[in-house]
């Protein structure tokens, strides 16, 4: 068995397929994906419903159909794929632990690895709610498997917590094949989805959205039997009296994804607090040499076209890697500032030519606002939104020629007019 | 006249949109960022339109994605889920295949996802 490669992708989900793609094109051959599942495709594979790819192919396009197509262009290619595969541990040095059937258990050395394993959703455990276990309880994403991949309905009577797109999109999805979603809660005075998820998922249906409000108790022994939900005030503590019952067999969590690195953590490689992925460069390349991240694992997208367009960076970076090696750095720090979550990429060098997209989240709902980017009080960017709000990604471009002259750390803020 | 407010559902911008109809007829549309708002506001106010997406099992039981090629309307969603469930077509399936010929109103039920 081959034990050495240049290039090693973890995980073949749309940020693994598009790195392996772009790497190839930069005239990189020697390529391995490793991925988890059966097939490759990652997450798209359950997200049946249509929307992705308007960016990308300027068309709407189901999750398997946008999936196909990198699949497709992979296998074009003959760029190796080992599917069944889990990697258990990555090492600074670039090597790959792995398990399979048909393998065992393995260790590969890589010249780059690109690190692309996604997210996942945070569980009930991670909210404190009180009641016992009862069957019925599920994260949006799990009931999304079971409906879409399984065809198994989880539930007739459904209580969905917390607005983010999955949950959104399982409200409809439910509701057309024979459930009842009777109440979406969302803890914050907004919606963390998408403005035309709500417009498509909750109010083509009449599916009614509790905004302030979270789920209290959860009712019943062997089975859930209903849930309890009441209004929050500006801390989100539970206001007394408020209190709201609903019978239901089942709910529900669609309260956030978390990138799932743990194989980063295991080489070494610090996380930044703001996205849970990650520190890069703009090429995508974390604080450790040869080894990139890209995607959900760096940070939680909006969207895949997006994902996309970040794994195309780094799969280039790493075959770029590979054939000139560690190069010298001239780094200015990206920080956050005023009403701003995080920024990526948190390091710019100056060595490696090209404008710089930030992708930064904001921290509350803002009208008529601006968001700048500056460098010891000289303004490099900036645009006027009319509305920013923290479920969707904002992105400001940095030029080139401004970027040279950054001598200070760069700072991301919005003000509001 | 009366001022119908909408959320446009084209892309992930997700425009306000404001539409001024006399009956059948749209007199102006406002809020939208690109043309394809624009087109959607009009038929949003008349006939609401929507893609249904879905799955079907295949004879040896694997599940697969499938899409109405064009938006079906609203009202028509639910008999359309419905005929889906009684499809069940044989492997392999390709992006694109029809799968029920004219499930509404003339428009076909395809495959979006490959499977077999």
């Amino acid at each position: 068995m081959k034990t050495e490669y240049h290039v090693i992708i973890i995980g073949g989900g749309p940020a693994g397929l598009a790195a392996a793609v772009a790497a190839y094109d930069a005239g990189e051959r020697d390529i391995l994906i490793l991925e988890r599942e059966k097939k490759t495709g990652g997450i798209l594979n359950q997200c049946i419903h249509n929307g992705f790819g308007l960016t990308r192919f300027r068309e709407s396009l189901s999750g398997p159909e946008y999936a196909a197509r990198y699949i497709d262009e992979v296998e074009k290619r003959n760029i190796e794929v080992w599917k069944e595969t889990t990697v258990l541990s990555l090492s600074a040095d670039k090597k790959v632990t792995a398990i399979s059937a048909a393998r065992g258990v393995f260790t590969l050395q890589a010249r780059a690895v690109v690190l692309a394993m996604g997210c996942r959703e945070r569980s009930r455990g991670a909210l404190n709610i009180a009641g016992s276990r009862p069957a019925g309880i599920y994260s949006a994403g799990t009931a999304q498997k079971y409906v879409n991949m399984m065809g198994y309905l989880p539930g007739k009577n459904v209580v969905i917590l917390g607005s983010g797109d999955i949950g959104l999109i399982m409200a409809r999805r439910m509701t057309l094949e024979g459930a009842k979603v009777h109440a979406v809660c969302e803890i914050m005075p907004y919606s963390s989805g998408l403005k035309r998820n709500i417009a498509q998922c909750l109010d083509d249906f009449g599916i009614p959205l509790y905004l302030s409000h979270t789920i209290t108790k959860i009712e019943g022994k062997d089975r859930v039997t209903g849930v309890v939900i009441s209004e929050v005030d500006a801390e989100k503590r539970p206001i007394a009296g408020t209190e709201r019952h609903f019978d239901c067999d089942t709910v529900l969590f669609s309260v956030g994804l978390i990138p799932e690195n743990e194989l980063t953590k295991g080489a070494g490689i610090a996380l930044c607090r703001g996205t849970k992925g990650a520190e890069v460069y703009q090429n995508r390349e974390t604080l450790v040499s040869g080894i990139f991240a890209c995607g959900n694992v760096l940070q939680v997208h909006d969207l895949v076209d997006f994902v996309s367009e970040e794994s195309e960076t780094a799969g280039r970076a790493a075959a770029e890697y590979v054939r000139r090696g560690a190069q010298p750095r001239r780094t200015v720090a990206v920080k956050n500032g005023k009403n701003v979550t995080y920024v990526l990429p948190q390091r710019i060098d100056k060595n490696i030519g090209g404008d710089v997209k930030l992708f930064f989240r904001v921290s509350n709902t803002f009208h008529n606002c601006v968001i700048k980017a500056e460098c010891g009080g000289k303004i490099l960017a900036k645009r006027t939104k009319r509305v920013a709000a923290p479920g969707e990604m904002e992105t400001l471009i940095l030029k080139y020629s401004d970027i040279g002259g950054a001598e200070e750390e760069i700072t991301v803020s919005l003000e509001e007019a | 006249m009366t001022t119908k407010k909408l959320t446009c559902i084209e892309c992930p911008m997700g425009c306000a949109i404001e539409a001024e109809t006399e009956g059948e007829r749209v007199l102006s549309v406002k809020g939208n960022g690109c043309p394809r708002g624009r087109m959607y506001a009009e038929n949003e106010v008349i006939c609401p339109r929507r893609v249904v997406t879905s799955t079907v099992r295949a004879y040896d039981g694997t599940m697969v994605p499938v899409k109405t090629a064009q938006p079906v309307k609203k009202e028509e969603m639910f008999a359309v889920i419905e005929k889906i469930a009684a499809v069940h077509p044989r492997l392999p399936v390709r992006v694109g295949d029809i799968l029920y010929r004219g499930i509404a109103d003339g428009i076909d039920l395809v495959a979006a996802g490959n499977a077999g």
